[in-house]
């Protein structure tokens, strides 16, 4: 007798291959989704906005309706869609040079309208797409192609903590930071993200899911250091753990 | 409907809700602020959408979320507002979403003033926004004109999947006249065949602006191209007034071109053969209608509240067809009847002593 043992989502496309590096954390984090808009049944009702970064051809991956935005305005896009289209399922997936630099306003402003939306962000802590340059949430003391002796606090200021930022809106229903390091913590994040998607069918609120991904190739470490640098230095600075969860808080 | 009294900015609120606008997105600048105060007293009673956004960036952002699902939204602004939005509008022109933008000019450069110009005309028409494309932008010069654009911005929004500026001054927007609404003309297009509602019986949709795969860019901005030379086709409009023995042809856009019109008049009792011609559409701007005049014309004098940006298009209209003067003031400085008639005076006995010397 056969087991079936890999499935693949009907909402990712069946000739879309992710053309990520090795090691990338986008495929990991893209794929959990797919299953979770098929667990959900959703794949029909839901429309994706995709973000300027190294995922920003989510059309070419996802078998679902996809609007494209400029870069860091995804949730505004993704607000215009959901109040139009208020039983649609609206998710945007973004980077943390999109959603944490150039569009952290939009962020923050879409949480404290509590919009009924939910935001993915990939928090690899660089702009992996245009090859390696400091972010908002760069760690102090990283190497990247604008910081190569290390950000320096005193020249560029200290990391932004998006997740906990976001858990301060009063809009806000959830927000958590995850981290795809091992299998243990993949599990915790497809809890999160699934959390997030309940939030928005709901209809409780914002709902953000900061996930902490590797970019091999501009940390220039093979993909298993990646993991122990994200699990040893990444963390220590922007640490795991669910921040908001109105769905837990007691009155 | 009977005529009533109603004020530019309102007017132009009213005609939206009346064309079917299901969405306001706005940031609030003086001189169109009266735009969205209207919208939000008005919209959230009739269930429908109203934001005040974080910026105009927003905004026009919330616009495209709107317009990728087919939904008539729009949003409005003055000067450094409509600024921030070009990279939207490239955006919006590139993967054919549609929107209406209302853009009230105030005077500039900078923060300039809140008083009346035109010195959009480039950012509007020329903009910004990066790569070939290109608005359709409408240009009304009184409040019932200001309310039938309305209708027809939102129409042409759909018909070419594209977005659509109305391109008013402060004097519009803050000019009281009697009008009337009527009933929203047009017959819109079906947007089920385009728009984002998710993959329910039939394959996944896009609405992007990323073609990164060698040609495929260069084959849609023909595509695109071939629709504007289609917009020009049909949808170019303009205004002809005492034109068929003029001399001297004035050319303005919106509220100058209503002074010219008085002016004309002026002109006419005086035994001066002058006429108007008056793009209603700037893009489509109508040059060979222009060229066509042109030619019976000894001269064009361009009126402008700014420092000769029409006067582009103009030129390249007549193109050689016969001289362009230009004539204007920019950044809040009017021109009234009595400067443009001295104007005219001036430059028509020119005319007349050529003739006389029989150079013309
Ligand atoms: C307005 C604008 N500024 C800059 C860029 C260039 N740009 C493209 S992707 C990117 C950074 C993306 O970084 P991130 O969001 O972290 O995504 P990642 O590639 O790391 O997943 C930048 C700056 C752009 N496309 N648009
Ligand atoms: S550059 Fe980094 S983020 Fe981009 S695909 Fe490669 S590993 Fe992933
Ligand atoms: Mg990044």
């Amino acid at each position: 007798m056969e087991t079936l043992v890999y499935k693949r989502p009907e909402s990712l496309l069946k000739d879309g291959h992710f053309t990520f590096c090795p090691g990338c954390g986008h495929g990991v984090v893209l794929r959990m989704i797919a299953e979770l808009i098929d667990e959900f049944n959703l794949q029909k009702d839901t429309i994706a906005i995709s973000s300027v970064g190294c995922s920003i051809f989510l059309e070419k991956f996802f078998n679902l309706d996809v609007a494209g935005a400029s870069h860091g305005r995804s949730t505004c896009v993704a607000t215009g869609i959901k109040r139009c289209k208020p039983d649609k399922f609206v998710f945007t997936y973004q980077g943390d040079g999109d959603a944490a630099t150039i569009g952290f306003n939009e962020t923050i402003h879409t949480a404290c309208r509590g919009e009924h939306i939910t935001t993915v962000m990939i928090n690899n802590t660089n702009f992996g797409m245009t090859g390696g340059q400091a972010s908002a949430t760069t760690l102090v003391g990283q190497v990247t192609t604008t910081t190569p002796m290390g950000r320096k606090a005193e020249l560029t200021g200290y990391p932004l903590h998006a997740a906990e930022i976001v858990a301060k809106c009063d809009g806000t229903a959830y927000s958590a930071r995850v981290a795809i390091t091992d299998t243990k913590n993949i599990r915790k994040a497809k809890e999160a993200l699934k959390k997030a998607f309940e939030i928005q069918m709901k209809g409780q609120g914002f709902a953000f899911v900061e996930v902490l991904a590797a970019c091999p190739t501009n940390w220039h470490m093979k993909p298993a250091e990646a993991i122990e640098y994200m699990e040893n230095v990444t963390e220590t600075v922007h640490p795991v753990g669910v921040f908001k969860d109105i769905t837990k808080e007691t009155i | 409907m009977a005529k009533e009294l109603v004020k530019g900015n309102e007017a132009i609120a009213r005609a939206a809700i009346k064309a079917g606008c299901q969405c306001y997105f706005g940031y609030p600048i003086t001189p169109q602020s009266e735009i969205g105060e209207y919208m939000g007293a008005n919209l959230p009673k009739l269930g429908r959408v109203f934001i005040t956004a974080e910026s105009e960036l927003a905004s026009i952002n919330m616009v495209i979320g709107a317009g990728t699902t087919g939904t008539k939204a729009m949003t409005s602004s003055s000067s450094c507002g409509i600024a921030l939005m070009q990279e939207a509008f490239s955006a919006m022109c590139c993967a054919e979403v549609p929107g209406v933008i209302v853009s009230v000019m105030r005077g500039g450069p900078g923060l300039g003033n809140i008083a009346p110009a035109q010195g959009d005309y480039f950012q509007a028409l020329k903009g910004g926004g990066n790569g070939d494309y290109k608005l359709i932008v409408l240009s009304p010069s009184n409040v019932q004109e200001a309310i039938d654009l309305t209708y027809r911005a939102f129409h042409l929004a759909l018909k070419y999947r594209n977005p659509v500026m109305l391109l008013a001054d402060g004097i519009l927007g803050q000019m009281m006249e009697p009008a009337e609404f009527g009933e929203y003309p047009y017959k819109d297009p079906d947007v089920n065949e385009w728009a984002l509602s998710g993959a329910n019986n039939r394959p996944a949709r896009n609405i992007v602006s990323l073609h990164m795969p060698e040609g495929e860019m260069e084959q849609r901005t023909n595509m695109l191209f071939e629709k504007y030379a289609a917009v020009a086709k049909n949808e170019t409009t303009f205004e002809e007034y005492m034109l068929k023995d003029a001399k001297l042809v004035l050319t303005a856009f919106g509220t100058v071109g209503r002074v010219a019109k008085a002016v004309v008049n002026r002109a006419r009792e005086a035994g001066m053969k002058v006429g108007l011609f008056r793009p209603i559409t700037l893009f489509p701007f109508p040059d060979k209608n222009l060229h066509e005049v042109a030619k019976n014309a000894d001269m064009i004098l361009d009126l402008e509240l700014n420092m000769g940006q029409m006067l582009l298009d103009v030129r390249s209209a007549v193109f050689g067809a016969c001289p362009v003067e230009f004539y204007g003031r920019p950044a809040g400085g009017l021109l009234t009847p009595d400067m443009i008639f001295e104007k005219v005076q001036e430059l028509y006995k020119k005319l007349d002593d050529k003739t006389k010397a029989g150079v013309i």
